[in-house]
């Protein structure tokens, strides 16, 4: 009786041990930050000019230059406004594809955004 | 356009001449450029009575930019301004060759526009890739400079005998391009120099090179062949650019082109910097960098004398 007891007594502690390791994994998912990647802009460049990112990633361009820039989708999938020194744009690619932008004050510069699951 | 204007050149082979450089001078002839004196060349004698007149270019003011190498492109290009009322002959007017302003604001252009009234000239725009950054890709900079202008700015205008025309290669940009006019221009162009006579001296006014300077770059305007195969049977052809902060000229066959100073702040030669960001020179420099350009015509010799004068 008395093992049985304590069988029972470890059964039922391993039970709430592992649910409350569930919930605390669940937990640390949830809080997680949603993907994120960054390209800057520096010396008339994309960096990195061509970049693979998992579908929901968050793309932030930052400008380092001294002269204004523009990130603008070759399909109109997105456009930023001018961004002047230390300005950033954000744009969050939902599903997979290829995303081809530019710059339409220097078109010469180009990128790439790869997105795949 | 009066009729002694035009004898010369009816009579005979067309002469271009561009002068460059504070006080240095090349005469073109024929496509062939060959050094004379200023002084001798100002002493030449005029074969009609026509008076000369004069034009002044400005360029890439980017009024609110204020970074290095210029903490204060108002306050240079207030300099630039006051060049202008010092030279010995008063132009009979101004051309802006684009990049009024830094980032298209209200502001800018209007501190701009305010400078260059206090010039009491007319001034004639084209625009640059910086006055199109506003939400409604230039609308801001046509309401203000270009009324009155086609598609995205351009037009044409008839002064003493000189065709100038106003061309837009800062709009509509492609991905990996460099300048770009497009067809609708272009068309618009052939229709402007049809039946005009061949001996009419023509100016082009546009905000990025027409030759390729450096593609790298994109110092060029992708489809500029196609205009200067418009304008190849007029015997003088002068193309007058900014954009890229430095001066550049070249001549082919009857066109002369030249690229002026901006007075905001210089750039660097094709090449020799990992980008063509602002050339960061020392303070005491900087306006030995900066300038305007004076286009100086005379009639009968049906050339064009451009003369360029730093800050310094």
């Amino acid at each position: 009786m008395t093992r049985g007891y304590k069988l029972l007594t470890f059964q039922v502690a391993t039970l709430a041990a592992s649910a409350f390791l569930m919930t605390t994994i669940a937990s640390i998912t949830k809080a997680a930050p949603p993907a994120a990647a960054a390209v800057t802009i520096d010396n008339f460049t994309f960096k990195a000019p061509v970049l693979t990112v998992k579908p929901g990633t968050t793309v932030t361009w930052t400008n380092g230059d001294d002269i204004p820039h523009t990130v603008v989708s070759k399909t109109g999938v997105f456009k930023s406004k001018v961004l002047d020194t230390g300005d950033h744009f954000s744009y969050t690619f939902a599903k997979p594809g290829q995303f081809g932008y530019y710059c339409s004050l220097h078109p010469h510069m180009t990128g790439t955004i790869i997105v795949k699951a | 356009m009066r009729d002694d204007e035009l004898d010369d050149s009816r009579r005979g082979f067309l002469k271009c001449m561009a002068w460059a450089g504070t006080g240095a001078l090349f005469a073109f002839d024929g496509g062939i450029g060959s050094s004379i004196g200023l002084d001798a060349a100002l002493a030449a004698p005029h074969r009609t009575a026509a008076a000369p007149f004069t034009f002044a270019q400005l360029s890439d003011s980017h009024i609110g930019f204020n970074k290095p190498p210029n903490a204060d492109a108002r306050a240079t290009f207030a300099e630039a301004i006051a060049k202008v009322k010092a030279l010995p002959q008063k132009p009979d007017f101004i051309i802006h060759t684009g990049d009024v302003s830094q980032l298209s604001r209200d502001d800018e252009f209007d501190d701009a526009d305010q400078m260059l009234k206090g010039l009491g000239l007319p001034v004639f725009f084209v625009p640059g890739e910086h006055d199109m950054l506003d939400p409604d890709n230039g609308k801001a900079f046509l309401d203000r400079f270009g009324k009155g202008s086609k598609g995205a700015g351009w037009y044409s205008f008839d002064h003493r005998g000189v065709h100038f025309i106003a061309m837009v290669n800062v709009a509509d940009l492609k991905p990996g391009g460099m300048g770009n006019f497009g067809p609708e221009q272009l068309k618009w162009l052939a229709a402007d120099l049809a039946g005009r006579s061949s001996s009419t001296p023509i100016v082009v006014f546009a905000h990025m090179p027409l030759w390729t300077v450096y593609a790298d770059w994109g110092w060029g305007t992708d489809d500029a062949g196609e205009a200067l195969k418009l304008l190849a049977r007029f015997g003088s052809v002068t193309v007058l650019n900014g954009h890229i902060h430095q001066i550049t000229q070249k001549v082919e066959g009857r066109v002369a082109f030249h690229t002026a100073r901006s007075t905001a702040f210089p750039q660097p030669a094709p090449g020799t910097a990992p980008s063509p960001g602002p050339l960061k020179v020392p303070t005491e420099q900087l306006r030995s960098m900066l300038g305007i350009t004076d286009a100086l015509f005379v009639r009968g010799h049906d050339r064009i004398a451009l003369i360029d004068s730093t800050l310094a």
